[in-house]
């Protein structure tokens, strides 16, 4: 399953980095604590989080993040959307909370 | 002159501080310890300032005006200003962009406001724990627009820090200097987060409880006791300056 599969099904807006719409997606992580998704996520992983900051993209390049989901309507800063195109890892968003979103997701993939 | 400075202490105001920490027993207690300077940072709160400098300066001691604001991504910051006008600025800006949550006193702590005779004169009513609309760029931001000195922290925490919430110190962000907690030390610090090489670190208690005031401290070496030589400090600018802090 692509990022482009995962924002149709779940009829997610797309900020930024639509180069990298075409990766992989093969699980998620749900996080706010950016120290707890460099030691925890795993690489391929759709990280949701209400964090809009800049080091998000740093913590999702570092670990390979296949994209970032923005729950709550919440829209990225502008600096994190510059890295985002930069570093080609798309930024989307939900106005769902990230309960229901992650809920979403898992049955996604897991129904593949 | 060699100053001994706590700026990062908590009174009763804070809901998490102890019942005992009364400006009258901050004060007594930071004279005992040789501090000279010092500060009183309630969380997201400056309303004990004023009462705190007009009893600190009874015994030599210059008192700073700041709060611990709690940014939209759960950092505290230490925000520190000089006079009456930028402490009714700062403490304008936390009210206009805190989120408010009543508070329960028996949950999460008493928030009172207290006069020289420890006699409560206010309660705060909203939950001076939550964060606020702003993100750290945005408070710093404010902070030095107002002329105030911006310190995220405890940095090397592993709760409500720039470096348990963002991962890493960003390299974008504007700081005075960093607040190192007693327990790390600078060079593990900067081992694990490549942050400018003249960053100023510095360390206080973050006193809840009386017995912790002056407990940890930092030395400053300034041309006098002022807002402003305490800032040159910190920028290594002018002729003072900051004892290492290893």
């Amino acid at each position: 399953m692509t990022v482009k599969d995962v924002v149709e099904a779940l009829n997610l807006k797309v900020y930024s980095g639509t180069p990298g719409l075409n990766k992989e997606v093969t699980g998620g992580y749900t996080s706010d604590l950016l120290s707890d998704v460099m030691g925890n996520a795993p690489a391929g992983a759709i990280w949701i989080t209400l964090q809009t900051h800049v080091n998000v993209m740093a913590v999702a390049t570092l670990k390979d993040i296949s994209a970032v989901i923005l729950v709550k309507g919440l829209e990225p800063e502008a600096n994190t959307v510059a890295q985002s195109n930069n570093e080609e890892i798309p930024i989307l968003g939900t106005n769902l909370q990230a309960f229901e979103i992650s809920g979403m997701l898992y049955n996604l993939i897991h129904s593949k | 002159m060699i100053v001994k400075a706590d700026l990062h202490i908590h009174s009763v105001l804070s809901p998490c501080a102890d019942l005992e920490m009364s400006p009258v027993n901050i004060v007594m207690r930071a004279a005992e310890m040789g501090l000279k300077l010092i500060a009183l940072t309630d969380h997201n709160s400056t309303l004990h300032g004023p009462l705190m400098r007009t009893l600190a300066e009874q015994h030599g001691i210059y008192c700073l005006y700041g709060a611990e604001v709690n940014t939209r991504e759960e950092i505290h910051c230490l925000c520190l200003v000089d006079t009456e006008e930028q402490r009714l600025a700062l403490q304008e800006f936390i009210e206009h962009n805190i989120t408010r949550i009543p508070n329960k006193p028996d949950v999460f702590g008493y928030q009172v406001v207290v006069n020289e005779h420890d006699e409560i004169v206010q309660e705060v009513d909203y939950l001076l724990h939550a964060a606020l609309a702003k993100s750290i760029d945005e408070v710093a931001e404010f902070v030095h627009g107002i002329g105030g000195v911006f310190i995220p922290a405890h940095v090397d925490r592993p709760k409500y820090s720039v470096t348990s919430q963002l991962g890493f110190v960003p390299p974008s962000l504007e700081y005075d200097a960093l607040e190192i907690s007693k327990n790390s030390l600078v060079e593990q610090f900067r081992k694990s987060n490549p942050i400018k090489l003249n960053t100023q670190f510095i360390r206080n208690s973050d006193s809840h409880f009386i017995h912790q005031v002056g407990s940890t401290y930092t030395e400053y070496d300034l041309e006098n006791l002022s807002f402003k030589c305490f800032k040159e400090a910190l920028l290594g600018q002018g002729h003072s300056s900051v004892l290492p802090v290893v």
